[in-house]
């Protein structure tokens, strides 16, 4: 997988709770059997004023200039800012593929859904959760001043903003270390298969009917 | 020491190994896969040079993309009109065929929506780890099975190693005591739950169902409730084993053979919480006090009883949640204290893995027996969860009744649950649904939908809006009459 060590990226802030995955990328999209190409219809019906389909043109679109990502300051954003319960829905693992290929590589928020969590590490996403009180003082400075950057520190995990304020965030050791260095984790399962096939021997003693093939 | 809880057994049962920083190899017994996740998780190990570590373990059927008019349906892959749904369903033929996986094609009497697929061929059992590419695994449960729904990078995995990298959720408690009303399902009761605590209540939990309300329910009822369980947060939704889930599973295609069949039974009965384990958070309902349930804005938390009114954003506290509530009733076209009862529909759509079962589908038939469809609801229709549903149905003679009254009797597939086939609704159509997810846009660019049981959706197609079922109480004799002279 994609490794992330350290990142200064402009932070672009989506202000809603509860974003789903059908809004991270709605189901149209999801026929693709690729794993790119899903970065122009990332929110496409935030972006856009008009109903999109698989393998359009979206140069032509009508694009919603309400919709932050739409705003020419926010261009190039690589943080994204968010509220509560991020990511919930469907185990689509699109929505993660979409924010990678629009160029995001962090989403901060006070909470994400179990599902879309494991899916964004898996694509060497990362996501910070960080307490409702410090998300909402980010929301307020990344709106008071354009070009708002935050700097990322995986390894001392450890957000500095343009102040030099530093604010520490928590994550999973495992998560981390596959992140910092990349890690295949089939590779790394793969690596056990000898205990793997200990344990199913085992399980298949205790509960034969398990296995369908004699 | 406290004891376990059926989450710990199953946990304890299927761990391979355990690392210092917590996070463990879980084994997996069951995957089950459909078109829309699994492309990529084949390529990906095709890229490698991997094989499917143990090719039993998998089965696969064709459910999102799927058409559900009978003239389509009839010319099989074929018949899938858009070039790329129907590329698609080809792939995951081609890949069960060239990595020799079991697999219910579109035409099979067997395929239908995998939560309805597994369950029905007893490839679901207690005491499985169930694992799919698909939030809605969480149906599984409800045979005490640790079921939960992945993504796709994690489906290429279970693929390659028949392992999941996991970590140990936190135990949560729904207990549902004392007796339903007449005409309240379960959908009612976990809408009734996820109103109570949040869509993001069960984040990192494991929920168990329990209490008198649950034990009472048939295994179909208690899949309802399991689906759901992602709705409000949590990955694993569980019921434990009883009379119920045995006598389910007796006879059906996968169980244990007869020879297997008494050990299996015994080993299935300890798969109960023992009466000392301790859960993290316990919540506990009146069954008796929920009503039949509506929901009416965007997030399935958004919900209130049919009796209500549409709230008013004006009472939330948090700034955050009164935003949601104004974006939500602008979206659905609704004003606050308008009564559910006075909301008109444009579509009524009965199917879903939450609700496509035979029991769903009876409920709403009796509702429907010997009315109409109202003048002002352009299509009503009734999607079987699989073919063998269909045929069950078809042999009680539901889809006549259906059929009489004005519904349209559809293929099996997920339709309009998620609209990635031909049935969506249009820009500001609205839609009583007994679907999963009233998320804006899921049911088609700009929909509106209510999410209800599948009486309730019944009974809103016959009158155009939504009413209380409980008025269409079967034992009432005025109804009862007029079904009879009708």
């Amino acid at each position: 997988m994609k490794k992330f060590e350290h990142l200064q990226g402009l932070v672009a802030p989506l202000d809603r709770a509860n974003v789903d995955t059908d809004l991270i990328i709605p189901k149209q999209f999801l026929k693709s059997i690729k794993r790119t190409g899903f970065g122009p219809n990332l929110f496409d019906e935030l972006r856009y004023l008009d109903e999109g389909y698989p393998g359009q043109d979206v140069s032509s679109r009508p694009l919603n200039p309400d919709f932050v990502l739409n705003q020419p300051r926010y261009r190039g954003a690589q943080v994204l800012l968010a509220r509560r319960n991020f990511g919930c829905g469907s185990s689509r693992e699109h929505a993660p593929w979409a924010l990678d290929d629009f160029g995001f590589r962090v989403v901060i928020a006070p909470s994400f859904a179990d599902i879309f969590y494991n899916n964004s590490f898996k694509n060497g996403i990362l996501l910070i959760t960080l307490d409702e009180e410090t998300v909402e003082r980010l929301f307020q400075e990344t709106e008071a001043s354009e070009g708002y950057r935050l700097d990322v520190d995986l390894e001392r995990q450890q957000l500095t903003t343009p102040s030099g304020e530093t604010i520490a965030f928590e994550v999973d050791p495992f998560r981390k270390h596959c992140l910092l260095e990349g890690l295949d984790d089939i590779g790394l399962t793969l690596a056990q298969s000898g205990t793997i096939r200990d344990f199913e021997q085992r399980h298949r003693q205790a509960q034969p009917w398990l296995f369908r093939d004699a | 020491m406290a004891g376990q809880t059926l989450y710990d057994k199953l946990w304890a049962q299927h761990l391979v190994t355990s690392r210092d920083d917590g996070s463990a190899l879980i084994y997996i017994d069951r995957h089950l896969l459909h078109e829309v996740t699994s492309p990529q998780a084949f390529e990906g190990l095709r890229l490698a040079g991997r094989k499917p570590w143990r090719r039993d373990a998998n089965l696969a059927t064709p459910d999102h993309n799927v058409p559900t008019t009978t003239k389509e349906r009839s010319a099989g892959n074929a018949g899938i009109v858009d070039d790329v749904s129907r590329i698609q369903v080809e792939t995951l033929d081609a890949n069960c065929e060239s990595f020799d996986i079991e697999e219910f094609r579109i035409n099979d009497e067997r395929q239908g929506i995998v939560h309805v697929v597994g369950p029905e061929q007893g490839a679901t059992l207690p005491g499985m780890t169930v694992v799919c590419g698909d939030s809605h695994t969480a149906t599984h449960g409800a045979f005490a099975a640790l079921s939960h729904g992945i993504g796709t990078s994690e489906v290429e995995h279970v693929l390659a190693t028949q392992c999941l990298i996991a970590q140990k959720m936190k135990n949560m408690q729904v207990r549902v005591e004392g007796q339903l009303g007449l005409g309240v399902t379960a959908k009612d009761i976990v809408l009734a739950i996820i109103g109570r605590i949040g869509t993001a209540g069960g984040t990192g939990y494991a929920i168990e169902f329990a209490g008198s309300a649950i034990r009472e329910l048939s295994m179909e009822g208690r899949m309802t409730i399991c689906n759901m369980a992602i709705e409000a947060g949590a990955r694993v939704g569980l019921v434990a084993v009883d009379d119920h889930t045995i006598e389910y599973l007796r006879g059906r295609p996968f169980a244990p053979s007869a020879e297997q069949w008494p050990a299996a039974v015994a080993a299935w009965r300890e798969l109960v919480s023992d009466a000392d384990a301790h859960f993290d958070k316990v919540v506990e309902l009146d069954a008796a006090a929920i009503e039949p349930q509506v929901t009416w804005g965007t997030s399935p938390e958004m919900v209130v009883n049919v009796s209500a009114e549409v709230p008013d954003p004006a009472t939330a506290d948090d700034e955050t949640v009164v935003r949601g509530m104004q974006r939500a009733l602008e979206y659905m076209g609704l004003e606050a204290g308008q009564k559910i009862t006075d909301i008109r529909l444009d579509k009524v759509f009965i199917g879903s893995c939450t609700n496509s079962r035979i029991e769903d589908l009876r409920e709403a038939a009796k509702v429907a027996q010997g009315r109409k469809v109202a003048d002002n609801v352009q299509l009503a229709m009734v999607v079987p969860g699989s073919g063998l549903v269909k045929r069950l149905a078809e042999a009680e003679g539901l889809d006549q009744i259906f059929i009489e009254a004005g519904f349209e009797w559809r293929e099996p597939g997920c339709s309009m649950c998620l609209a990635m086939n031909a049935d969506k609704l249009g820009a500001g159509e609205r839609c009583a649904s007994t679907s999963n997810r009233n998320f804006e846009g899921r049911q088609g660019y700009g929909g509106r939908t209510h999410l209800v049981s599948p009486a309730m959706a019944a009974a809103a197609a016959i009158e155009g809006h939504f009413v209380d079922v409980r008025d269409y109480d079967p034992g009432s004799a005025r109804d009862r009459d007029d079904a009879l002279s009708a």
